[in-house]
């Protein structure tokens, strides 16, 4: 059994320190009574009520939500296919064109892809809003959803679906009976990221967004610039809890599966 | 191989293959196209505008002499964009650094924990990112500011007098984006770290190296890939950054992301904003494809 090192001891407790004390302090002052956010001055839950009677966040709220599932499960189908083709389709005519547009998008700064989309809509005469927002987070999500779905598929034993091609199973029966259960949980943390992505993006959606369409991330923005207020912090608490919450509970589900998967692997051997 | 069997194998590669090429490729070429053009005061602001359709082939062709270099112009002309672009670079080299000298240890500390902790201790590091960046960013806005958490508390213990003015400054980009990169930097450090065969180092104690020369002679050179693969995810994303200057930073901090959106949403100049696009590309192209070879060649090296 190895033990920590006080020289580790201490970066791992600085380094959360340095994570999660921001977090807990904006968490904290959610709460205060007074207008500051540095000053307590005694335990309400008022902002939260303040919260709720603005009917434009909640408005953003709903849309964030909406563009949220639809391109994180758009994204997710697209980065699937595009990670199967990146791991099995090995060198084709383009493929290092295909692989380019798959990486670059990971770290291309978000105001450049912000900028391009949106000189695209200009240019193909879209109506801009809800479907322009969407349109950009599918793209910008879709190579993250890759990414991660790829990282699964390269550990992949590709054995089993060898066997059942050669028991006579077509490539799409393949796919949907063999490989799909297998990656299941890639495709699940896929999904997630691409959710929370979208969810949080601010500078994409300022670029592609028209008239009647706000994100939550725009609303909290444009609030913030005109000065901090506890109001923001309990709209943040809000997300933050409910992010968490998704993220705790997703990580206990993929651990409850892949327990399930090595006792069948058990089973089966067994 | 019959012509239905190609279809369903072509398939998965036509579909996002076509995506990206249209909201990814595409884009960028109406970018440079629209960076050769003027200013104007319409709607779309910029002229000539391109309709292929109306214009025919000719016509078309016609349009490419009302090019003009006059937002490259405006860039070589007005310092403020030439210093926007170094002083991104400088402020994203810098704190790249930073964020590798406080993630190291983390990471290190995280693949020497006992294994029972690993999963707990990535989950903790892996959690922040998934809440909002602009959450995060807002957090700090009210630990730093004059009356904020932290002058409060400075002043309270005595260690300074007057509160320090952090916020709309240099230091508090700084603090901002070692904040939000931390993860990117820790996680492929960690993973390389956590790989690492630890009979090496056993070895070397045994031939009677001290844990700091065999940390510089065998575990800092076996982790480079991770360090190389960190340092690319901080460095690229933060020379383009735009929330953390713009919510943090003051007048004097010039960041390209943040002269862009101004370019674009206040002036409403179009082309100079394209331009400005452009050369930042232009500035990222390369370390773009070392990150790319690299991760290619991780793929292909587990193949």
């Amino acid at each position: 059994m190895r033990r920590l090192s006080w020289f580790n001891a201490t970066s791992l407790s600085l380094g959360f320190a340095f994570l999660y004390i921001p977090i807990l302090l904006l968490v904290i002052y959610s709460f205060n009574a007074g207008r500051s956010v540095a000053i307590w001055t005694g335990w309400s839950t008022k902002w939260y009520g303040e919260m709720l009677k603005d009917q434009q966040l909640l408005d953003a709220a709903w849309v964030t939500l909406r563009v949220g599932v639809l391109s994180a499960t758009i994204a997710t189908i697209l980065g699937t296919l595009a990670a199967i083709v990146l791991v099995r389709y090995g060198k084709f005519r383009g493929s290092t064109m295909f692989s380019g547009m798959i990486y670059a998008p990971l770290v291309m700064p978000e105001i450049i892809t912000g900028l391009s989309l949106l000189l695209l809509f200009v240019a193909m005469n879209f109506d801009r809003g809800f479907w322009t927002i969407l349109i950009a987070h599918i793209s910008f999500t879709m190579c993250f959803a890759a990414v991660v779905v790829q990282s699964r598929l390269v550990t992949f034993d590709q054995s089993l679906e060898e066997a059942a091609l050669d028991l006579g199973c077509s490539p799409a029966k393949t796919f949907m009976v063999i490989t799909l259960p297998i990656i299941l949980p890639a495709v699940v943390s896929a999904w997630m990221l691409a959710f929370t992505l979208s969810i949080d993006d601010l500078v994409i959606s300022s670029f592609t967004t028209g008239p009647g369409a706000t994100t939550l991330p725009m609303r909290i923005y444009s609030d913030v610039r005109l000065g901090v207020s506890p109001k923001i912090n309990a709209v943040s608490t809000v997300v933050i809890a409910v992010v968490t919450l998704a993220v705790i509970a997703a990580s206990i589900l993929t651990k409850l599966s892949e327990e399930r998967a090595t006792r069948e692997r058990r089973m089966a051997a067994g | 191989m019959n012509i239905m069997s190609r279809w369903t194998r072509w398939l998965p590669v036509a579909i996002p293959y076509l995506w990206s090429f249209v909201f990814f490729l595409l884009p960028f070429v109406i970018v440079l196209r629209i960076s050769f053009s003027n200013a104007e005061l319409a709607m779309p602001p910029f002229s000539p505008v391109f309709d292929p359709i109306a214009d025919g082939v000719s016509g078309t062709f016609a349009h490419f002499k009302e090019f003009t270099l006059d937002g490259y112009n405006r860039l070589v002309t007005d310092s403020v964009y030439l210093r926007s672009y170094l002083s991104s670079v400088q402020i994203a080299a810098l704190s790249t650094c930073l964020t590798l000298l406080i993630g190291y240890p983390i990471a290190y500390a995280m693949a020497r924990a006992p294994d029972r902790w690993r999963a707990t201790l990535l989950m903790l590091i892996i959690l922040p990112f998934w809440t909002s960046f602009l959450i995060r960013i807002y957090a700090w806005m009210g630990i730093l500011a004059t009356d904020g958490f932290l002058n409060n508390l400075l002043v309270w213990l005595h260690i300074i007098k007057q509160p320090l003015q952090i916020m709309q400054t240099n230091w508090a980009v700084y603090i901002g984006i070692v904040y939000s990169y931390l993860p990117f930097m820790i996680l492929p450090l960690y993973s390389t770290l956590e790989k690492m065969d630890n009979t090496l180092l056993e070895a070397a104690e045994d031939l009677g190296s001290t844990p700091l020369k065999a940390f510089w002679t065998i575990t800092f050179p076996l982790s480079l890939p991770g360090v190389i693969a960190g340092c690319f995810l901080v460095f690229i994303p933060v020379v383009g950054e735009f929330v953390i200057p713009d919510l943090l930073g003051g007048s004097s901090t010039l960041m390209i992301g943040h002269t862009l959106w101004e370019e674009f949403f206040n002036n409403r100049d179009w082309p100079t904003a394209s331009a400005l696009a452009i050369v930042l590309l232009l500035v990222l192209v390369i370390p773009i494809m070392l990150f790319q070879n690299q991760q290619a060649k991780n793929t292909g090296s587990v193949r």
